[in-house]
């Protein structure tokens, strides 16, 4: 075991420093702030977007002063609604009828209320009538109590903390965090599936095959893009943190994750780096049967597809702890770190944490082993039983 | 280095069998190299010498057979004190040589400081010093060839495998890489390698093995191969005939006037005194002990012989 781990060593060792120490890496460390440079550039249309009404428009065709009537019942529904709860209303004229209007090429409403507020009549297809009368038929109830319609004022009883709402938050930082474990995965894990192209291509695998066991090949392989993955983390974390220290409101807190956050981040490490070790140790026994940088192309969508099951499936049962589908979501090895690191959120229990690394770190090693048995009778074209192979020592 | 007790034979094999699909590269194959020795192993391409090289080191299990290695029958185990260069040369081409030979030391269990300094010594001792910094791509084709052998040996392994190692160097790195394995050899370490040059493997081994189709067709000394055919011997004289030839053994045969045939089991002298006796007229008379491409012949086939030199051309030529 000490030999196997010195050997992982060496290669991660080598693996590390090839990678960090190049130019790319640079690109690697800064990929994910083009987006934000992106953004930044195209802000001014992202704005203009998101300004641009898009509430569906009501013609009024009434009388003035109920046209005013249902105006100024807009304006006070509005004020306790907000802004883009209800459609907006332009006055139409009272003839050519409503039917003639929206036919014509100027039309610019969708519908056409026409009558009065106490008998109202729209006009418009049937899908935009089923989906505006609602709103309507409150405008003009509104309209029509005008005088009497007085808005109840809501007595604030102000509690120091809320169960509920803890539990709400809790349920998000669940989310958030099976969110970003996910992403972090997806984004750098796949980097796994060519990693043994390189050795294969330049003709050093039978060099290293020789010398150490293939199991401390492929464990040092994930070691180093671990190792590799936690300095971009560090870094995009670090640039992350110092933009919500800048841009952090006084006195709003983020609500506080069941175990606390200390605990809390402890464990989204780990459980990063299960998630990513699991679906690694996979992608290097897929990647290490392909020959080319092609096969790893072609095999990159099937992959991508089941993480994104998988993650689907663990986001799935997230509120609903301790019902089968968690249950089976955290015992299922790919999926149980995005559903555990959900569990830290919202439970405060530790136990089962250390049940749930000890498990995956099982599924780690016996995915490492399989892998290495397909590579030994694929690509080594070595021999022996299957059973035999799997449980025999790493030195063989 | 050479501390710890040596078995008896630094590599072994028994029945040895080795097939893909249903081609059977290694077909029982038994072979003993005694340590501290230089070992050929003799055979054309295709004649399953890699195979054979590549299970004995553990890279691939056997379907049949035992192997063990520095007496130990599971070979990594060894890694620390073996040393192998592969047919298929391979370097990471970002590396820089002394890295690259310090890395290969280190997957053996040697420190990368250490490494690095015996890498750096090396080179320097080879006239390579200048190149030590330099990434492996921008080496020569020699050159990267040189640092994957000292790659190989950077550890000080007490058993070397070297699978072709004089294919793809040029006459004069040929003779440094003779030089520098008759040294690991002076230093007590077991040379195993494989070659389709026989002229390497007659200046170099004590023993040969001789592999053809998968087989061991010989497995001995040099001299116990060249000893199966019996002295050759060419014989001039100024008389073309008389009562002198009926001496001459019975498949002698005549080219551009000498007569050749084996030397009779009854040894020269009668043959001698009949020339003498017959005024045969002795211009010349030589005995010649074959040669171990004589031996290869014999033992295993004019085919495999004629490919091994086709393979050699094929060689020089590329």
């Amino acid at each position: 075991m000490t030999e196997l781990m010195r050997a992982a060593f060496v290669i991660a060792r080598r693996d590390f420093t090839a990678v960090v120490l190049s130019r790319t890496f640079i690109f690697f460390l800064l990929g994910p702030l083009f987006p934000i440079v992106i953004g930044m550039a195209f802000g001014g249309l992202g704005d203009k977007i998101s300004t641009t009404d898009l509430r569906p428009v009501v013609g009024v065709a009434m009388s003035p002063a109920d046209a005013a009537r249902m105006e100024r019942a807009h304006a006070r529904l509005a004020e306790r609604m907000g802004p883009q709860a209800l459609p907006a209303l332009r006055r139409v004229p009272l003839s050519p009828a409503p039917r003639v209007q929206l036919a014509g090429a100027n039309a610019d409403v969708m519908v056409i209320v026409s009558g009065s507020p106490a008998r109202p009549v729209m006009t418009g297809q049937p899908q935009d009538i089923r989906r505006l009368e609602g709103d309507i038929s409150l405008l003009a109830s509104a309209a029509v109590a005008e005088k009497s319609l007085h808005m109840v004022q809501v007595e604030a009883q102000q509690v120091a903390t809320s169960v509920g709402a803890q539990t709400q938050g809790r349920l998000v930082i669940g989310r958030i965090a099976q969110i970003v474990v996910f992403f972090l995965t997806i984004l750098l894990a796949g980097m796994i599936l060519s990693n043994l192209v390189e050795e294969k291509t330049n003709k050093i695998i039978e060099i290293l095959a020789a010398a150490v066991p293939v199991d401390a090949i492929f464990l040092g392989k994930l070691m180093a893009m671990l190792a590799m993955s936690f300095v971009g983390i560090l870094f995009w974390g670090g640039t992350a943190f110092c933009v919500f220290l800048a841009l952090k409101t006084p006195g709003v807190s983020l609500p506080e994750p069941a175990i606390g956050w200390p605990l809390f981040l402890m464990l989204a490490v780990i459980y990063f780096a299960m998630a990513y070790t699991l679906l690694g140790s996979l992608f290097l026994g897929i990647g290490a049967q392909a020959a080319t940088v092609r096969e790893v192309q072609t095999l990159n969508m099937p992959v991508t597809m089941g993480q994104m099951l998988i993650f689907f499936f663990a986001t799935y049962a997230v509120d609903k702890m301790g019902s089968p589908p968690e249950v089976a979501a955290v015992i299922l090895p790919f999926s149980s770190p995005f559903a555990m690191i959900a569990r830290a959120a919202q439970v405060d229990t530790l136990w089962p944490h250390l049940l749930a690394i000890a498990w995956q770190m099982l599924w780690v090693g016996l995915i490492i082993r399989i892998g290495v048995l397909l590579f030994r009778r694929h690509v080594l074209k070595s021999g022996g039983g299957w059973w035999k192979q799997l449980f025999r020592s790493a030195t063989g | 280095m050479i501390g710890a007790p040596q078995p008896t034979y630094a590599v072994e094999g028994r029945g040895l069998v080795k097939t893909f699909g249903d081609f059977r590269a290694v077909d029982g194959i038994d072979i003993a190299v005694p340590a501290g020795s230089i070992y050929g192993i003799l055979g054309p391409n295709g004649a399953g010498k890699t195979t054979m090289l590549r299970t004995l080191l553990g890279i691939i299990d056997p379907d049949e057979g035992h192997r063990s290695l520095l007496g130990d029958p599971a070979p990594l185990r060894q890694a620390r004190n073996v040393g192998y260069l592969p047919e298929e040369r391979g370097l990471y081409p970002s590396m820089k040589a002394f890295e690259a030979i310090a890395f290969m030391g280190a997957l053996r269990g040697l420190p990368l400081r250490i490494g690095r300094e015996r890498a750096r010594a090396m080179l320097a001792d080879y006239g390579m010093g200048a190149s030590a910094e330099k990434p492996i791509r921008q080496l020569s084709k020699g050159m990267a060839q040189t640092v994957q052998l000292f790659g190989t040996i950077v550890h000080e392994p007490r058993l070397i495998v070297l699978d072709e190692p004089f294919s793809g160097l040029d006459a004069f790195n040929q003779g440094k890489l003779e030089a520098l394995i008759r040294d690991q050899a002076r230093r007590g370490v077991t040379v195993l390698f494989s070659t389709h040059v026989i002229a390497h493997a007659e200046r170099l081994c004590e023993r040969v093995a001789i592999v053809a189709g998968g087989r061991v067709r010989f497995e001995g000394t040099v001299d116990d191969a060249r000893n199966r055919l019996r002295p050759q011997v060419r014989l001039r004289t100024r008389a073309s005939d008389g009562g002198w030839r009926r001496a001459l053994p019975a498949e002698t045969m005549a080219q551009d006037g000498t007569w050749h045939f084996a030397l009779p089991q009854e040894g020269i002298e009668p043959l001698l005194r009949a020339l003498l006796d017959g005024n045969a007229g002795i211009e010349s008379l030589s005995i010649e002990r074959p040669g171990l491409h004589d031996a290869f012949v014999a033992i295993a086939g004019e085919a495999a012989a004629r490919q091994m030199e086709d393979d050699q051309q094929r060689e020089e030529a590329a």
